[in-house]
């Protein structure tokens, strides 16, 4: 393999671990909320700093490689959806650290009257999330334009929790404090479901160069 | 989903980069060419319009014919032995093959890889050209003269030497002096056969700058084996391989998402 | 060092030092040849030699003055001849050969610049003098120009396609014809190779004696005509040398001296054309 395709497949590993370091988090973020667990919690918001660190080492890797290689076509796609997926990855990144130390602070609280099921929300984000990091490896197309039809559902998803916790607090004014915290828990959830779905569209660029972006309808 | 978003709205929302007009009638077109020198069958079966007003490069790797194309635009190759053209190229709807030559090589000028110029004083080089069209009747030769090498950039550079010889400036200088030449007898249809590869970054980028804005009086193909070049100056491009032009599309197309393997295979460099 | 190394320093020297020797040798020749002519000759080289007509043997003061003027009559006259038409043969074949008729020109070219320069000369006798029933200065020209125009076609061909064709396609492709370049572009691109070689050809078959001998034989007096017996310097070199008089063996000197001047005369020429600038890119 000559070197600069070498550089090609090292930029491709590692998008691919830097994916792997933020699903891994997102995941341990829900069970720590969840589970009620500190652990988890503290070692991602530990973690988060190689990610920050991943995003900075990928950008200056595609910058160098512009530079030396001025790529096209698919080399050319590869490297600028690398510099946007690195993006989204590192904010996806931090929302599953707000979600941990939102879960840190839940978990010194007495628990809702009522309980509020996440498990969907989580287990389609988290769907999303994997989906996109595969359609990536693979560059699948279409598994990308799965992904982007799933944006759905997670709305659904986090809508019916949303009147869910807003008929508690009007209901019962003392939970009103904790489930703030579980309303942006969700909408932290749904934001990372949309980084997921900027993935999806990058994929689809990197697969098949048409820009999908902001036309979701017309693709689907 | 965020609340602060404060939208501005744009007042001019860019469009992607003007799109090469394809006119009804192109002002060259090959159509199914096959060439052969002696046995050897060079081309094969290319056909590819060139629209007014445009900048066309043809790439490809060593030997792919994209050179022995471009001078069958000018007939040119008539001047080897044993050569033999199949087909029809046209100028403005009539066919080329057909018409008086020398008329032909007026119309469509042509500048070559290495700085060609004559042994003669600069002022004569690019005389050379319209004192045997004719040409001076109307217009005088100093005019001539001036108007070439500022069309080529070059005028300031050489006007206190005009009559010193043409080997006496730089090989960048000599290239544009050819280009000067060339563009002296009006021609509408200009061929560059890799113009810059003899020539230092600085002495290309002059000759680049130089096309893009001579587009506009006359219609330029350019052989590259400079992709970069190709991407920098060409509103169209074409990929020729084995004698064959594989694909002909919008720069932009060719070099961000081109339909052809082959074509995505060369320009990432993979082979050739 | 290996026994092979010490061989192969051996051998190396060895070959070395031979081609010094011939070069030596060679060098050498010609400075003797030089001298020769310089000590025999230079005394009888005097303002005689170049005034006045020959004298019969015995007599003092005597000169080669009508064999200067022949030769150059001669001369200028195979030049007038033989130059044109080798050097429009020479474009020819350079510019406009095909196959089959070029290669016949080119080889009938070389083979006439291989016949001796006698055989020349019997065939000039044979189709210009017998018909004639007598010698003349025309019949040396035309002897002469035989000589002239194989050479002449041969290296005006040679440096016409010196030329690089990227010029030709230059002027091609800015709507010239074929005659319109080569008249203006090519012949003046190779001018100085061009007006060297017809120099050195000049020069060349100013020295012939024997295509002479047949032709133009000799004159004691002054020819009146080109249709007369001429004096030429080689001819008189020939019949001085070959004679038994001491006088007239310095006279031959002289001419040898005088003739030699004159070529190497135009070899300084022609190198002084050369060297004032190089008249193709290199």
């Amino acid at each position: 393999m000559r070197p600069f395709e070498e550089d090609l497949q090292s930029l491709t590993d590692m998008l691919q671990e830097m994916g792997a370091l933020v699903a891994h988090a997102i995941q341990r973020s829900v069970l720590s909320l969840v589970e009620k667990n500190e652990d988890y919690a503290h070692q991602v918001i530990r973690d988060e700093s190689r990610v920050d660190q991943m995003e900075i080492t990928i950008d200056d890797k595609v910058a160098s490689l512009i530079v030396r290689e001025q790529p096209v076509a698919r080399d050319m796609r590869l490297v600028v959806s690398a510099i946007k997926i690195s993006t989204d990855l590192e904010r996806m990144g931090d929302l599953a650290v707000h979600i941990a130390e939102r879960a840190l602070s839940l978990m010194t609280q007495p628990p809702l009257p009522e309980t509020v099921n996440f498990g969907e929300l989580a287990n389609l984000v988290e769907s999303m999330v994997l989906g996109s990091l595969e359609s990536f490896v693979n560059r699948d197309a279409q598994m990308a334009r799965g992904i982007l039809e799933s944006d759905d559902a997670v709305d659904r998803s986090r809508k019916a929790i949303q009147r869910q916790l807003t008929e508690l607090m009007q209901r019962d004014t003392t939970t009103i404090v904790r489930a703030l915290d579980y309303l942006i828990i969700a909408r932290k959830l749904e934001r990372i479901g949309d980084h997921a779905t900027n993935i999806a569209e990058d994929v689809i660029f990197l697969a098949q160069g048409v820009d999908v972006r902001h036309r979701v309808a017309e693709v689907a | 989903m965020a609340i602060n978003q404060i939208q501005t709205p744009m007042t001019s929302i860019p469009t992607e980069a003007s799109t090469p007009v394809q006119s009804a009638t192109p002002k060259m077109r090959a159509s199914n060419i096959n060439f052969f020198y002696g046995k050897f069958k060079a081309l094969h079966d290319v056909s590819i319009e060139f629209a007014s007003n445009r900048v066309t490069a043809l790439i490809g790797p060593s030997g792919c014919g994209k050179s022995t194309f471009l001078r069958n635009l000018n007939r040119i190759n008539e001047t080897l032995r044993e050569t033999r053209i199949e087909g029809q190229i046209t100028l403005d709807g009539e066919n080329i093959l057909d018409k008086d030559v020398t008329e032909i090589r007026r119309r469509i000028g042509m500048v070559f890889q290495r700085p060609n110029p004559f042994p003669k004083s600069i002022f004569d080089n690019i005389v050379y050209g319209p004192r045997i069209n004719g040409m001076l009747k109307k217009t005088s030769a100093a005019e001539i003269v001036e108007k070439s090498l500022r069309r080529a950039a070059l005028w300031d550079e050489v006007k206190d030497k005009l009559h010193e010889s043409a080997y006496a400036i730089s090989g960048g200088q000599q290239q544009r002096l050819c280009i000067a030449r060339a563009l002296a007898v009006d021609p509408e249809v200009l061929l560059l056969d890799e113009p810059c590869s003899a020539l230092d970054p600085i002495a290309t980028a002059k000759i680049e700058d130089l096309l893009v804005g001579l587009k506009h009086q006359c219609t330029i193909v350019i052989v590259t084996h400079n992709m970069q070049q190709a991407a920098r100056v060409a509103d169209t491009t074409g990929f020729f391989l084995l004698g064959r032009l594989i694909e002909h599309d919008k720069t932009d197309v060719i070099f961000k998402n081109p339909s052809m393997k082959e074509t995505e295979d060369y320009i990432t460099g993979r082979f050739g | 060092m290996t026994a092979r190394n010490a061989r192969r320093k051996g051998v190396n020297i060895f070959m070395l030092g031979l081609c010094a020797a011939c070069a030596f040798v060679t060098v050498s020749t010609l400075f003797v040849i030089l001298g020769f002519l310089l000590y025999n000759g230079a005394t009888s080289v005097s303002l005689n030699f170049f005034t006045k007509l020959p004298l019969p043997p015995g007599q003092d003061g005597g000169g080669m003055a009508n064999a200067i003027v022949g030769s150059a009559q001669i001369v200028i006259m195979a030049t007038l001849i033989g130059l044109p038409i080798g050097f429009f043969a020479g474009i020819y074949l350079a510019e406009y050969g095909g196959k089959t008729f070029a290669f016949m020109v080119r080889y009938v070219a070389d083979l006439l610049n291989g016949i001796p320069s006698i055989v020349i000369g019997i065939f000039a006798w044979t189709v210009i003098v017998v018909p004639a029933h007598h010698f003349s200065a025309l019949a040396g020209s035309m002897a002469l120009s035989l000589m002239l125009i194989p050479i002449t076609a041969r290296s005006t061909e040679q440096f016409l396609l010196e030329v690089p064709r990227a010029m030709r396609e230059g002027s091609l492709a800015l709507g010239a014809n074929k005659w319109r370049t080569i008249a203006k572009v090519i012949v003046p691109a190779a001018r100085k190779g061009i007006m060297t070689g017809m120099i050195l050809g000049v020069a060349r078959i100013s020295g012939e004696a024997a295509p002479l001998l047949f032709t133009s034989l000799n004159n004691q007096y002054w020819s009146t005509g080109l249709s007369e017996p001429t004096a030429s310097l080689p001819v008189m070199i020939f019949l001085r040398a070959t004679s038994a008089y001491e006088d007239w063996h310095r006279q031959a000197w002289a001419a040898g001296l005088v003739l030699l001047a004159l070529v190497l005369l135009a070899n300084i020429a022609a190198r002084m054309v050369i060297s004032r600038g190089a008249s193709l890119p290199r």
